[in-house]
């Protein structure tokens, strides 16, 4: 057999209490495409991070190419071969996408940076690869699928015989992740060895060879991809069978609770993003906006959620209460829940417990505050409550959030917006990054909301969460609605049409 | 052609104020040499002091003991040529001076992480106290320093007398000025020093030692601080007192923001205030206005206010500039 290109051999980390790291054991074989699986926390990330140097282990040795010197910084990892895709980007907003690209690696001419070669080098890897990206652009007016270009760009662009992906296509619309798949499987024919972090299986599935899961940071179980399917990675995850299509019955849908008409709104280069929007929700339903992301969906829910003007146009809660003009704290206190489609930007503050996090917006309501003074103890009850019954995996409540794994921040911004008990719910994106298990566990909460009587506005870039998820279907292109129908007349195929602009 | 159309608007302001400085010049040779003779004057040692905070804010490091940097070079400088009677030797006392306070602010807050305005703060009240300690009456510099001709720049005329026959800490500022706008914006050095103030993890997982690079930086920045505090006591007033440094820190920064954290806007920013205290002067001395002296003194922070009130908002700092770096943070 030939030497494998990494060996990670009993590998420990923790972070204080949390034993992220237990005793791993992993190794990836040249020119092999290994998935890592896992619930939100399990410790993906706290790996590949020790592999890049990120962070040290407490204890074993990671191996590459045979040499088993401790790799102590990126720096170390990257002149060994190693090129990682973060989970969070790692770009700075405000350089061009050739300065992300060559930061840390610049091509110069005497003292000069060479900028010129700079871009003939992105136009190269990016033709070679196929991965289309302009480097002039800046990285903070591009949309976050072509950011994660440059990531992946970024990446490749130093000879790297070790690639590690972690959650790349979770920011991805579904034929960007097509294209990623393929980038990755003719980089592995190349001979390039590649580690995958996903929570989707179905991209598991399509380009692994071999998949490790962990759980609660340990090596929970190994298996060939062709030799398992979606069902048996589930169970290995999270140790039970997970029922991956939602059950629900149907909807007792109410009176209307949400009239949106002829919205406009703009977009941060003040074009009209929103335009001409009509969509109203009812209690008791779930409408899904379907759209290929950046067709105006992020501005349509901002503006209901009051964080963006309205141009023109009205928009109406429980058919008298004009919210057009509202901030978003008079949104919120007219019933209105709001899992943002930016966990990071707008669902949490990183610094703050997970305890003040869970009341961020409802921190000075009778229930946690008296005359003024914050009642601690109902806040800390609150948090145990809803830390338990969302499962967010966490040493303590008094932990910053920040220190959470992505899925974990997720649930909190889930957890805090479900227990308000909103008449309507926006949910943006409401499981990106968060594995199997909770998925299934918030949609469920989410289907029990609407039973419980609220109107929910779901605006997801997976079809497939649309599809088991709403009762009733909106197409959203070019900043309006194209199509309409109840989602058991739903055709695939016709919504990805209708998606792209056809009809 | 390139570099036109990128910077199309400074440029073409360049070029008005410059014909209007010389059609000024035209009518009345003396009194336009005079006022901007006084307006660089006033904008040397804005400008070497802005641009420490511009280096230390392009790596993410908030300076506001600029002030007590500075004073304590003026101090040193002034002291150290007027003990040894060595304008060299007091001159290098004052540089170092200002990269000793310079190393102070930045192992405090990069290594030891203390909050940057706090260790800011401290930075100014020990140069404060130690500079009124050590304070003795009765010295005097061998001389003020040289002045330099530059052969041929000094005989434009105009701005040929107000830039180019100055001394060496004059001298450095101007060449200085263009010198780090082109490190910053055309180097590897630039483009590192300002991906770790604006996100320094990019930088990190990018290979780049985010710590040293910011020690480094915000120490030698200390050396510009140094110059400007040498300048104004050995080469503009050839004196030191208590306090001699008057809040010009301070005002570096408003002219830090002003300009953008850009030097070549800075120059252009320090220039406009030395500028706008020059009308007023003049306007005294023609006998247009009759405003009492302290006005014309206040002028300089009068316009801080306006100036930020207006850059407020408008203007971006660098994202990270004020918080520390963590290893392992991301
Ligand atoms: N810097 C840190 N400080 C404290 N705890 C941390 C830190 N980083 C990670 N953890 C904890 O370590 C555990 C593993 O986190 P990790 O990010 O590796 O999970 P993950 O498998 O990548 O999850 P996800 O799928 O949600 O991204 C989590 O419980 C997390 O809260
Ligand atoms: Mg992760």
């Amino acid at each position: 057999m030939t030497q494998p290109l990494l060996e990670v051999r009993g590998v420990s980390k923790a972070f204080g209490k949390v034993q992220a790291n237990k005793d791993l054991s992993i190794h990836v074989n040249p020119g092999e495409i290994v998935a890592l699986l896992g619930e939100n926390g399990a410790g993906k990330s706290t790996l590949v991070k020790q592999i890049f140097g990120l962070i040290n282990p407490d204890d074993g040795e990671i191996i590459v190419k045979g040499d088993s010197t401790p790799i102590k910084d990126p720096s170390d990892a990257i002149s060994r071969g190693i090129g990682m895709v973060h989970q969070h980007f790692q770009l700075v907003p405000v350089m061009t996408v050739a300065e992300n690209i060559i930061l840390g690696n610049e091509p110069r001419k005497g003292l000069k940076l060479d900028i010129d070669g700079a871009r003939e080098m992105v136009r190269r890897i990016s033709d070679q690869y196929g991965l289309e990206v302009d480097p002039d652009a800046e990285i903070e007016d591009l949309p976050v699928g072509t950011q994660q270009r440059v990531e992946i760009l970024k990446a490749l662009s130093r000879s790297v015989d070790l690639l590690i992906l972690d959650e790349p296509t979770a920011v991805l619309t579904p034929q960007e992740t097509d294209e990623l798949l393929d980038v990755m499987k003719s980089l592995a024919a190349n001979g390039t060895s590649i580690v995958f972090i996903t929570h989707k299986l179905r991209e598991v599935l399509a380009v692994a060879d071999r998949v490790y899961v962990l759980r609660d940071g340990e090596l929970a179980g190994e298996v060939l991809a062709r030799e398992t399917d979606q069902a048996g990675l589930a169970l290995l995850m999270v140790g039970r069978e997970v029922v991956l299509r939602v059950d629900k019955g149907e909807p007792h849908v109410g009176e209307e609770v949400l009239k949106v008409e002829d919205l406009v709104v703009l977009d941060d280069r003040r074009l009209k993003a929103v335009n001409g929007m009509n969509v109203s929700v009812r209690t008791g339903e779930i409408v899904g906006v379907a759209g290929v992301e950046g067709n105006g969906q992020r501005e349509f829910v901002e503006a209901i959620a009051g964080m963006r003007p309205v141009v023109s146009g009205r928009i109406t809660l429980s058919q008298t209460d004009d919210i057009t003009t509202a901030q978003p704290h008079h949104v919120h206190a007219a019933g209105v829940g709001h899992i943002p489609e930016d966990r990071e930007k707008h669902g949490l503050v990183a610094g703050y417990s997970i305890a003040d996090n869970l009341v961020l917006n409802r921190f000075d309501e009778p229930e946690f505050s008296a005359r003024g003074i914050r009642n601690f103890a109902a806040r800390d009850e609150n948090a145990e409550v809803l830390v338990e019954k969302f499962d967010i995996r966490t040493a303590s409540i008094g932990s910053s959030a920040a220190s959470l794994s992505g899925g974990n921040k997720q649930k909190v911004v889930v957890a805090r917006e479900l227990s308000a008990e909103p008449k309507l719910l926006l949910a943006a994106q409401p499981t990106r990054g968060v594995d199997v298990g909770s998925i299934e566990f918030i949609h469920n909460q989410i289907v029990a909301a609407r039973d419980a009587g609220a109107g929910v506005l779901l605006v997801s870039a997976e079809l497939d969460e649309i599809l088991s998820l709403a009762d009733r279907i909106v197409v959203m292109h070019a900043g309006h609605v194209v199509a309409e129908m109840p989602a058991k007349d739903a055709d695939r195929q016709l919504i990805g049409r209708l998606m792209a602009g056809g009809n | 052609m390139r570099y036109f159309n990128a910077h199309r608007k400074g440029l073409i302001a360049l070029a008005l104020v410059t014909i209007g400085f010389y059609a000024f010049y035209f009518i009345s040779p003396i009194k336009a040499t005079s006022m901007l003779e006084s307006s660089w004057r006033f904008a040397i040692p804005l400008v070497l002091a802005a641009m420490v905070g511009v280096i230390g804010e392009r790596s993410g490091v908030v300076n506001i003991g600029i002030e007590g940097q500075m004073l304590t070079a003026a101090f040193a400088g002034f002291f150290g040529a007027a003990l040894t009677g060595s304008l060299l030797v007091g001159a290098v006392a004052g540089v170092i001076a200002g990269i000793v306070m310079g190393a102070f602010l930045a192992w405090t807050t990069v290594k030891w992480q203390l909050d940057q305005i706090i260790a800011g703060v401290v930075l100014n009240i020990v140069a404060a106290g130690v500079t009124s300690f050590y304070y003795k009456q009765g010295y005097t510099l061998p001389a003020l320093m040289p002045k330099f001709e530059v052969p041929i720049l000094s005989q434009i005329p105009l701005i040929g007398p107000v830039f180019f026959n100055r001394g060496v800490f004059a001298l450095a500022a101007l060449v200085l000025v263009f010198v780090i706008q082109y490190m910053l914006f055309s180097t590897r050095w630039g483009l590192r020093t300002r991906a770790i103030g604006e996100y320094p993890n990019a930088a990190d997982t990018s290979g780049i030692d985010v710590i040293k690079m910011r020690l480094i930086n915000v120490t030698l920045a200390g050396g510009l601080a140094g110059m400007a505090g040498a300048y104004l006591s050995m080469e503009a007033a050839g004196t030191f007192e208590r306090g001699f440094t008057a809040g010009r820190g301070f005002l570096a920064l408003a002219i830090m923001i002003f300009g953008a954290w850009y030097p070549n806007r800075v120059m252009a920013a320090a220039l406009f205030f030395g500028f706008a205290s020059a009308t007023a002067s003049q306007l005294q001395i023609d006998k247009v206005v009759d405003i009492p002296q302290q006005f014309i003194n206040m002028l300089p922070f009068v316009m801080t206010l306006i100036v930020l009130s207006v850059a407020a908002g408008r203007v971006r700092p660098p994202a990270a500039a004020g918080t520390p770096f963590v290893k392992g943070s991301a």
